[in-house]
């Protein structure tokens, strides 16, 4: 039992399911770590993986619809950054309508265009890597390292690369001081001639385009179709791997792969247990709760995190 | 003089900041109905001519609100608390569940025992719900979005499991033909359990009423529960303390006032809010509990409390215009034979929700400088 739930292919789906809640709490520590919470993660995510389907088979071409779902991310964040930003508006109340808004209009918009809730992607990435033996003793321990590092959708490679982008960025540019600088004391900040809306309104844009990057992945390469509601609360999952990562992007990016195992997990569980498929289902939500349980008082956010950004007149 | 003139005026426009979304919105639905190609007045003249022109409309309006209602009172209750109950999704298929089957178990009970038992398991069943969040948050200071979300998906596993365990035995005729439910329910809750149409009381009062209509006695159940929720919010010790919690729990806390205990009580009358849903789909209309019957009321919810600025007569208000919306917006999609599909009315809602925050922020900061000024 034990050598049918640890191999590679289970490590390999570990990583696969890991990496939009990797995509999406990268989201999250971006526009966070700016000063502005970000719920709508979820709607963003929901709405990048049916522009990312829709694009791909109007375009003819799944590059395009990762794109795509990129841009819509990034339109979102826009609509998120005017409403908590500029007008200060309530930034819970802004995303909880953002992802009211994704549920709604994907699914009318799959109705209009192809008159259906669930569309199948006609096109999918390239698998970059070495192809699979399949035969042969000798060959299973190449095999087992063939999953694991070398087989894989190239949006998996770009999330490697884009972590690690994103921990140089926050953590050793000028850029990322002042970006955590206008969330932790926004008003020292601006002292120093830091535009804290501009910073605020680039980090929640660019929160927006790493959620619809997600959303990508959850539906060109995971699914490989569009179904409503195919984001599953998988933005809120990321929203607490982001806090039991203490909103780092190296931190979010292992309590991603955390939840990875134990989805992968749970997903064994099941083909070798009696366990009913509803109680498996549950195992990501129970583990996210358990996971923001112990992080308390060990996770402390942004110190201006959630905070509208007042400027003193006079 | 002037100036306390000009200083009203502000006041007004505060009261009046959800009209104002409202009609926004309608606006940008307007624009989307123009871009996919279709004729806005037309759309809008059909969805509110058949929504509120007759009887039966109102009546289809009536028992969309109804669960709303509940919905919306529950958040607006834990938001006056500080409270962000994004949890009504699972509160109200846990209570709904637990309802029917109190509803199809207990079957030799006589009325007057069973329904306010029913009554009784939904509430129970949300506010236990409700109860896990709160005390994560009171207890360990976790953040109740993320919590109540979560629970809203195991709720769903959760019941959809219970839904196999309790389903209603094959019929005969599903028998002699071979075939399953399509989509799993439980068995019919006992007669003795169900609520009357409100067409049957109608009828003894000589009123002309179409007998198919769904609308049923959940719906003054749930204005009782905005009168109650304002009763306890502004009448009683514990809704002054939840205020104060949700005002500032620092200087309650100062005060004397026992946040966590306010916080966990908040949040099981919220989640008995949400409950309580069960008593229109399940009680007063299906009779049996099927998981799509309560898509998407918990998060409507949200933005009926806030359009109702978290009052108990502004929820009302919102719950039966989103009953307007719901009702027309399906019959639209009828007429119109799917070409304006009815998700259309969740996109407004959200756009509206967008609307209303921006508007109270914005007259709330006109407000201050008038104030600063004068």
């Amino acid at each position: 039992m034990f050598g049918s739930i640890f191999n590679a292919d289970f490590i390999a789906s570990s990583i696969r399911i890991a990496i939009p809640l990797a995509l999406a709490g990268l989201g999250g520590v971006f526009s966070e770590r700016s000063g502005v919470t970000n719920i709508g993660l979820e709607g963003m995510m929901l709405t990048g993986a049916f522009t990312a389907v829709a694009v791909t088979n109007f375009a003819q071409n799944p590059w395009v619809g990762v794109l795509g779902a990129i841009l819509v991310g990034i339109l979102l964040g826009l609509i998120h950054a005017i409403t908590c930003i500029t007008f200060k508006a309530n930034q819970i109340v802004s995303g909880v309508a953002i992802n009211l808004f994704a549920s709604g209009i994907t699914v009318f918009f799959s109705w209009l265009l192809f008159n259906e809730t669930q569309i199948m992607a006609k096109y999918s990435l390239p698998i970059w890597g070495f192809p699979i033996p399949i035969k042969g003793e000798g060959y299973s321990w190449v095999r087992s390292l063939i999953v694991i590092f070398t087989h894989y959708s190239p949006l998996v490679y770009f999330t490697i690369i884009i972590i690690i982008l994103s921990h140089f960025i926050l953590f050793k540019t000028p850029f990322g001081l002042r970006l955590r600088s206008v969330g932790e004391y926004p008003e020292a900040a601006d002292t120093m001639g830091v535009n804290v809306n501009k910073m605020r309104y680039i980090a929640v844009m660019t929160s927006g385009a790493l959620a619809g990057l997600a959303g990508s992945f959850l539906s060109l390469e995971q699914a490989h179709f569009f179904v409503k509601e195919i984001s599953g609360g998988r933005g809120f999952i990321a929203l607490a791997a982001m806090i039991f990562g203490k909103w780092t992007p190296l931190g979010t990016a292992g309590a991603a792969l955390l939840f990875g195992f134990g989805e992968a997990l749970a997903i064994r569980l099941q083909s070798v247990t009696a366990v009913p498929v509803q109680f498996i289902n549950m195992v990501p939500y129970l583990l996210a709760i358990f996971v923001l349980v112990s992080a308390v008082g060990r996770a402390v956010p942004p110190a201006a995190d959630g905070i509208p950004y007042e400027k003193e007149i006079g | 003089m002037k100036s306390i003139k000009k200083f009203d005026y502000y006041i007004l426009l505060e009261k009046i900041t959800p009209l104002i979304a409202v009609i926004l919105a309608l606006l940008v639905g307007a624009i989307v109905i123009l871009i996919i190609g279709e004729d806005p007045i037309f759309v809008y003249k059909t969805l509110f001519s058949n929504a509120i022109g007759n009887r039966d409309g109102w009546g289809n309006v009536l028992f969309r609100a109804t669960p709303l209602i509940f919905t919306g009172l529950a958040v607006a209750f834990a938001f006056r608390c500080g409270l962000f109950n994004i949890g009504g999704e699972g509160q109200v298929l846990i209570g709904s569940f637990l309802a029917t089957w109190v509803g199809f178990t207990f079957t030799d009970l006589p009325a007057f025992i069973l329904i306010p038992l029913c009554i009784l398991a939904a509430a129970a069943g949300g506010a236990l719900w409700a109860a896990i969040p709160g005390l994560l948050k009171a207890k360990r200071g976790v953040h109740e979005v993320i919590v109540t979300i979560m629970m809203n998906w195991i709720a769903s596993s959760l019941t959809f499991f219970l839904v196999l365990k309790f389903k209603a035995p094959a019929t005969e005729a599903m028998k002699a033909a071979g075939v399953q439910q399509m989509i799993p329910h439980t068995s019919e809750i006992a007669q003795a359990a169900r609520l009357p149409r409100l067409y049957t009381i109608l009828k003894a009062l000589n009123i002309d009423f179409p007998s198919y209509n769904q609308v049923n006695v959940s719906f003054f159940i749930a204005l009782a529960a905005a009168a109650l929720v304002y009763y306890i919010l502004w009448k009683t010790n514990l809704g002054y303390e939840i205020r104060a919690v949700g005002y500032n729990p620092l200087a309650a806390e100062y005060g004397g006032i026992n946040v966590a205990k306010n916080i966990v009580l908040a949040m099981v009358i919220s989640g008995a809010l949400a409950g309580l849903v069960g008593t229109n789909e399940v009680m007063g209309f299906k009779y049996r509990w099927r998981q799509e019957l309560f898509t998407g009321l918990g998060f409507n919810g949200i933005a009926v409390a806030l359009l109702g600025k978290n009052h108990p007569l502004g929820v009302v208000l919102a719950a039966i215009l989103f009953g307007i919306l719901n009702y027309g917006g399906a019959i639209v999609n009828i007429y119109t034979e799917g070409r304006i599909p009815r998700e259309l009315i969740m996109v407004l809602q959200a756009v509206i929700v967008i609307f209303v925050v921006i508007s109270d922020e914005v007259v709330k900061r006109l407000i201050r400088k008038r104030r600063k000024l004068a």
